[in-house]
Order: structure tokens, then C-alpha cells, then sequence
């Protein structure tokens, strides 16, 4: 059951926001709505499956000294291609996603994964770490987005659940991802715990 | 297998070799995509046309026009109804005072100038906050926000902390301003080339105004 623990293992036991916390910066921007949060999240889903995959099939040929700019320049160009396929062909699907592609390259999970799973593995574990990563990533970030768009606007993925003048705004702002991801990871950790 | 030493041969060839790849993929996916990228942004243009603009038959050529205060054009597409008569114009129009950069947005006018609805093109503001000027702007049961109908010569397109008739976004007061600097903008610049171009009006002033591109 390797390979199964393998997905499983970035869903929760080793989930890129909750518990090894990488990629914080894109986290804490895009979450302020769950909408946002399951668009990054599908973005960033795919950006990882394939970057963890062509590094896991190119990572023997590349000296260990430059492997590092070696992967940043793969995954840049991967992100590239994807916008600009998208832009071509999937206009309006471009029109809602193309906000956070550009921060896609720049998310060290996908590096950190390069780096921590894919250039050790084969390409079909590569794959299932990408998958897992990717999918835990996108649960933390609608989880997140949900909490701050349901404190902050009274709303969960646009539908009304109270009135607006009730929310509170910091959760939209800023501060409010550092308290809400904050309490998510305490209450993530006492369940783990339990 | 064996992973290379890392000696300056090996490195070099590395490194060209993915950097080179990556040049080439790129440089190959951006040929075969040019086209398309540009025949999507038309059609969402024409798109967004088709939803400000009272109903219309078919659009006129379009032009350039030099607003005032900038020195970047902004774009006039005119409307003709059945009997060529123009119903509107919608003008692509900008402002560079956002919370985050560049503002573009697509206004159309009524030929009286009232404003018959807007599409937010192309803004980097804030995700939850300034990222929803189309919404607030345009939610009809709130008249201190809404500016569809109105016309910029009877409100003033200002927030309410300006001096202005329009609530700001709640948190988003910059991003507010730079939506309506916008609009008033297209609206300036639209008055001068209508005075300029139409013969109907009271009288096209001897001073070029602006310079038509």
C-alpha cells in the first residue's frame, strides 16, 4: 500500500499548509473567498503533478550543484506553458484562474516537492505525491477561504448565510488569514493528537 | 542511474541544456498560441461590448482618442443601430491609481451620455476587496453605488470622502477611487470627441483638443 500512502500522506499526515507550512505567502493572500481558494488550489493541483513528474524522470542526469536553478527553470516554464494554453483555448476559464498563475511559480511547494520527494522517486510515486500535495493544499485553502469569506461577508462560496453588516471585515484583510489559519492549525494538531 | 559529478563541464552542460529546452518549448508554444491569445481578447472585448450597450446591429470602425490628463489613448468602439444611427459607445478606458497598478475597464455611453453598464477588463486589486468593483458598482437596490444610468455630468464621480455622490468600496476606498477616476476619464474624453466629431452639437471648437490618433 505504498503508493496509496503516498497520496494519502499530503491530504493529511502531511498536509503543505497545515503541517510542513510551505507556500504560506499565496495561502494567506488568495483565501479570502472559497472560491478563490479551490481555484489556486486546482491550479497549483496540476502545476505540481507535472513539474513533480518531469523532475522525478530528469532528475539523474542533472549534477547535484545546479539541481536547484535546474527545477525552478523547469517549473517556470511548465507555469508558462499552462498560461498561455489557457489563455488561448480556455479563455474564460483563463479569466478566473489567470490571477493566480504567475503566483503558481513562486510557491515553494511545488519546488519544495521537487526537492523533498520527486528527484528521489520514480515517476509514478512522483505523480501520487503531486496528486496528494496538490489535493491537501487545495482543502486547506477552501477551508481556509470558507472561514475568512463566512466571518468576514457572512457568505460561503457566494450563498448568503447572514447578513453582510454582520461579518466582520478583518477576516477578509489580512490579519484575519494569520488568526484563522492560525486556529485551523492549533485545532488541525489537537485532532492529529487525539 | 549514477547521478553526473558536479564539475564545471557537467554543470555548464546542465544547465544549457534545460535552459535551452525551456527557451525553446517556450519560444515554440508562444508562436502557436499568438494568434488564438489575440482572437480570445477580441472576443471577449466584443463580449463585453455586447453586454454594456443598449441593443445594436453592428459596431463601427474603431478609434483613438488622447484623454487630457494622460498620455496613453484610450479606445472608442461606436454602435449603429438598423437605420445607422449610433446607440452608443463603449470606451476602454484606465486609470493607473489602483491599489495595485493598472485599472482597465470598458464604460458604455448612451449618445446622451448616461451611462448604460461597464465590464471590469484587466485589475490586479486585492482579491475580496477591490476585486469586486463590478458587483458593487452595479447592484441595483443601492442608488449610492450603482452608476449604471447615470450620467457623469449630473453625479459627481467622486467617493463620498471626496466630496463625491458614490459610496467606496468598503475597504477598498483606493481601488474605489481609481474605478471612478476611470470613468470619468472615458466620460471627459468621450464629450470632447463627441463635440468635436458631431455637427449637431452646438459647435466644434477652432482648438484640436486632445489629437485624435
Amino acid at each position: 500500500m505504498n503508493r496509496m500512502q503516498t497520496f494519502l500522506n499530503g491530504l493529511m499526515k502531511e498536509n503543505p499548509i497545515f503541517v510542513i507550512m510551505l507556500g504560506m505567502c499565496p495561502t494567506l493572500g488568495v483565501s479570502s473567498n472559497a472560491i478563490n481558494g479551490i481555484g489556486m488550489g486546482l491550479a497549483t493541483t496540476f502545476v505540481l503533478v507535472m513539474s513533480n513528474l518531469i523532475v522525478s524522470l530528469v532528475a539523474g542526469y542533472i549534477p547535484d550543484k545546479v539541481r536547484i536553478p535546474s527545477y525552478v527553470v523547469i517549473i517556470a516554464t511548465f507555469v508558462t506553458v499552462v498560461q498561455l494554453t489557457m489563455q488561448a483555448y480556455l479563455p474564460s476559464l483563463y479569466a478566473s484562474l489567470g490571477l493566480f498563475i504567475p503566483l503558481i511559480v513562486v510557491n515553494c511547494i511545488v519546488l519544495g516537492r521537487a526537492e523533498a520527494f520527486a528527484c528521489k522517486n520514480g515517476a509514478v510515486l512522483s505523480i501520487l505525491d503531486g496528486l496528494g500535495m496538490g489535493f491537501g493544499f487545495t482543502f486547506a485553502l477552501t477551508l481556509l477561504g470558507s472561514i475568512r469569506e463566512f466571518l468576514g461577508t457572512g457568505k460561503i462560496f457566494g450563498l448568503t448565510l447572514y447578513p453582510e453588516n454582520y461579518g466582520s471585515l478583518l477576516f477578509v484583510l489580512a490579519p484575519g488569514a494569520f488568526i484563522a489559519l492560525g486556529y485551523l492549525i492549533a485545532i488541525i494538531n489537537k485532532i492529529k493528537k487525539a | 542511474m549514477a547521478q553526473p559529478e558536479s564539475n564545471f563541464k557537467n554543470m555548464f552542460l546542465a544547465l544549457f541544456t534545460v535552459t535551452f529546452v525551456a527557451a525553446a518549448i517556450l519560444g515554440l508554444v508562444n508562436e502557436r498560441t499568438k494568434a488564438a491569445i489575440a482572437r480570445a481578447d477580441i472576443e471577449q472585448q466584443n463580449l463585453a461590448i455586447a453586454a454594456i450597450l443598449p441593443p445594436f446591429t453592428y459596431l463601427g470602425k474603431s478609434y483613438k482618442s488622447l484623454p487630457k490628463d494622460e498620455k496613453d489613448s484610450l479606445q472608442f468602439f461606436p454602435a449603429f443601430g438598423k437605420d445607422s444611427a449610433l446607440v452608443g459607445t463603449a470606451v476602454k478606458t484606465y486609470s493607473k491609481k489602483g491599489f495595485s497598478g493598472l485599472v482597465t475597464i470598458m464604460v458604455g455611453f448612451t449618445t446622451e451620455g448616461n451611462i448604460s453598464g461597464f465590464r471590469v477588463l484587466e485589475h490586479k486589486e486585492t482579491p475580496g476587496l477591490g476585486s469586486r468593483m463590478y458587483n458593487w458598482f452595479s447592484d441595483k437596490n443601492k442608488p449610492k453605488q450603482n452608476v449604471i444610468g447615470t450620467n457623469p455630468d449630473k453625479s459627481n464621480f467622486m467617493v463620498m470622502k471626496d466630496g463625491g455622490s458614490f459610496d467606496a468600496i468598503t475597504a477598498a476606498t483606493i481601488s474605489s477611487r481609481a474605478f471612478l477616476e476611470s470613468i470619468r476619464r472615458a466620460y471627459d474624453t468621450w464629450k470632447s470627441e463627441k463635440a468635436l466629431n458631431a455637427p449637431t452639437t452646438v459647435k466644434a471648437g477652432p482648438t484640436k483638443k486632445g489629437g485624435t490618433l
